[in-house]
């Protein structure tokens, strides 16, 4: 593996550019380069820290056959494009780009390098040669829900968010049907942040919660600012994109991980066979891209016996997270009972179940 | 609001102030001396890095906070040496020492990203510290006490001691002071130095206390408040306090009303409130003219000396 800074990406530019175009010929025994744009340090223990292990889970089933390159702290926007035509420039022959706001960089480089195989990351956008990945951490949350619909004592959580897109209400929407199968007046109070990343605000929006009768905080935040805010107050919280029990051990009860190395498995495998083909992919705890982390030994083994079977059942379809009947906050029915919400209307969702204040 | 919910608030509210409160006066002090220095934000994450490194190290918070006080004190020097010995310009200056410092920050704290560390527990006996009533006054840790008792030493400094009325002339006319034989130079050193280690102290509040780790950027723009609090305060300390407490009152507001479910204030109104306020204020300094209230004249100068 290389590990290249920015910097010394920059350096190596004007090297590659007098090769132009040599990784995309026929391979022969040569590896398949392979490249990663990350947008925080591996050590961030969340987001790109799961990427990080799914590149590691890539390593340890190709070995030679592949060469992996990563960039690490890539802001999204203009620096992005930079980075990722270096690498297409550099010969990697398939490109991971880890972020939302890497999309229309990856989308425009893409049309330059159409040789190149790009896989973006939790965007909306594909082309010929640029495909889109996602997590279906909603599933993940249910369970979290079914653990903290036993787990609270008031039967209030508090659910610290970043911004109301479709994969955030998700989250709390799927967290409280839940919670809410287990205690029928559990209340998720949600309190929007307006940021992915701010440690001191997050830690101060849990003590909020905290003390107006949240007993177990759910995040979807980057950092673990809120889980050490739990556990300060001896309370519960869960974390989130990895195991983050560390920074937690009495507090943090589970968290969803992003498995994204059995993804990125099979996405080489492709590659390598030469039968890859762009499009859009969804996987969820079924596949084995979204995973909890191990319970907290203090969460009762009735409980973690719930927690499973909400995980089973979703795994296997019989009860998926958006089972009806579902209303929402304002008390309109929003699917009647024996139904589930389709993918078109979780990609479009803007309101909130019942239970929910936001 | 409840007793316990008022009392939370409030102690909410004190975490969330003390940073700002020290780098601000920091900075105060900066820009009494006629100094502008926008590398607040930098200075408070090397501070905030290095205090988590040494105490993740010694296990010693307060060889962390002055480990941290050092530190920061030195990339200010490096501000102090371009924009006093070499006469570059002071925001371009401080731009760029609020960007190094970013970088620097991130680059020293890679071997310490996932680490935990105790925090510092409040100063006096838990009987005081955890009563349900008297936590407000006796609940917290050193650097709250400390922030205040420097309020006091500098509003004191400046007003009444000889060395403060030379630190002020300097920053009100540079030439006259330097006419009279006083080191314009040495003393705006001095200042920066000050104003490094107040927002290395500040910057480690973070790392130590309010969330205990270290991740990149930790500090997320709380230095710009600062700043924005200096200009707020019209350049006075005991202003300067109430000014942080009011900013922290609102920062914890957003999240309290929010958390309640009231939305009688649009939360984003909260969250623009300290950058309004700062706004209204200078508007109204404008408006005064009076003497005093506004920026000392000399700020963002270089000084060269004529002989």
């Amino acid at each position: 593996m290389t590990n290249f800074t920015r910097r010394n990406i920059l350096k190596t530019a004007g090297a590659a550019a007098t090769l132009p175009l040599l990784g995309t010929m026929a391979r022969g025994t040569a590896p398949l380069k392979v490249a990663f744009v990350y947008l925080g340090p591996i050590g961030d223990h969340g987001w790109t820290y799961a990427h990080e292990q799914g590149r590691q889970a890539a390593i340890a089933q190709y070995g030679d056959a592949i060469e992996t390159t990563i960039v690490e702290n890539v802001a999204e926007g203009p620096d992005s494009e930079r980075v990722i035509r270096n690498l297409a420039e550099q010969g990697n022959e398939l490109i991971f780009t880890t972020s939302f706001g890497y999309m229309n960089p990856t989308l425009k480089v893409a049309k330059r390098y159409k040789n190149v195989k790009f896989e973006h990351a939790s965007g909306y956008k594909q082309s010929k040669n640029v495909a889109s990945y996602n997590a279906r951490y909603y599933q993940g949350r249910a369970v979290c829900g079914t653990i903290a619909g036993h787990m609270s004592e008031t039967g209030v959580a508090g659910y610290i968010a970043s911004f109301p897109i479709p994969e955030v209400v998700q989250g709390i929407n799927a967290f409280t049907l839940a919670a809410r199968k287990v205690n029928p007046d559990f209340q998720t109070r949600v309190l929007w942040v307006s940021s992915w990343y701010d440690p001191a605000k997050e830690a101060d929006a849990a003590k909020a919660l905290f003390d107006q009768g949240a007993d177990i905080i759910a995040q979807h935040t980057d950092s673990p600012a809120a889980l050490q805010a739990a556990e300060q107050r001896g309370l519960m919280a869960f974390g989130q994109s990895w195991d983050m029990s560390s920074f937690a051990p009495t507090a943090h009860l589970t968290a969803i991980q992003n498995n994204w190395g059995i993804y990125y498995v099979d996405r080489i495998a492709k590659v390598l066979a030469g039968n890859w083909s762009t499009g859009s992919t969804w996987w969820g705890m079924k596949e084995g891209a979204v995973e909890m982390s191990p319970f907290n030994d203090r969460i009762p083994a009735e409980v973690q016996a719930a927690a499973i079977a909400t995980r089973d059942n979703i795994i296997d379809g019989s009860v998926p997270a958006f089972a009806g009947p579902i209303s929402d906050n304002t008390g309109t029915e929003r699917l009647a009972a024996g139904g589930a919400l389709d993918d078109g209307a979780l990609n479009g969702i803007d309101w909130y179940v019942e239970g929910v204040s936001a | 609001m409840n007793d316990y919910l008022l009392i939370s608030f409030i102690m909410t509210v004190i975490g969330a102030s003390t940073p700002i409160l020290l780098a601000a006066l920091g900075e105060l002090v900066v820009e009494k001396s006629g100094v502008l220095n926008l590398g607040v934000e930098g200075m408070m994450l090397v501070g905030a890095v290095t205090g988590f490194a040494v105490t993740s190290i010694t296990g010693m918070p307060l060889v962390g906070i002055i480990v941290a006080a050092i530190t920061a004190t030195l990339a200010a020097l490096i501000f102090a040496y371009l924009t006093l010995t070499l006469t570059a310009n002071q925001v371009a200056t401080g731009l760029a020492l609020t960007i190094f410092g970013i970088g620097l920050s991130s680059l020293l704290g890679e071997g310490f990203v996932g680490f935990t560390i105790d925090v510092m527990g409040p100063v006096f006996p838990a009987g005081l510290a955890e009563h349900p009533v008297l936590r407000v006054v006796f609940g917290h840790n050193v650097v709250v006490y400390f922030s205040i008792a420097m309020i006091g030493a500098v509003a004191w400094f400046l007003k009444k001691s000889r060395a403060g009325l030379i630190l002020r002339a300097v920053g009100e006319s540079d030439s006259s002071a330097h006419s009279i034989g006083y080191s314009v130079i040495g003393v705006r050193y001095a200042a920066v130095a000050f104003g490094g280690a107040m927002a290395g102290i500040g910057g480690s509040y973070y790392s130590l206390v309010l969330t205990p780790m270290w991740a990149e950027q930790l500090t997320a723009g709380r230095g710009w408040i600062a700043l924005a609090l200096v200009v707020f305060s019209a350049w006075r300390p005991w202003r300067l306090l109430l000014g942080a407490y009011f900013f922290g009152v609102v920062m914890t507001l957003e999240l309290y009303t929010k958390a309640a479910g009231i939305t009688l204030i649009a939360p984003e109104l909260l969250a623009a409130m300290p950058y309004i306020a700062t706004i209204a204020v200078l508007a109204l300094i404008s408006l005064r003219k009076s003497a005093g209230a506004q920026a000392p004249a000399c700020l963002g100068q270089p000084f060269k000396p004529s002989t």
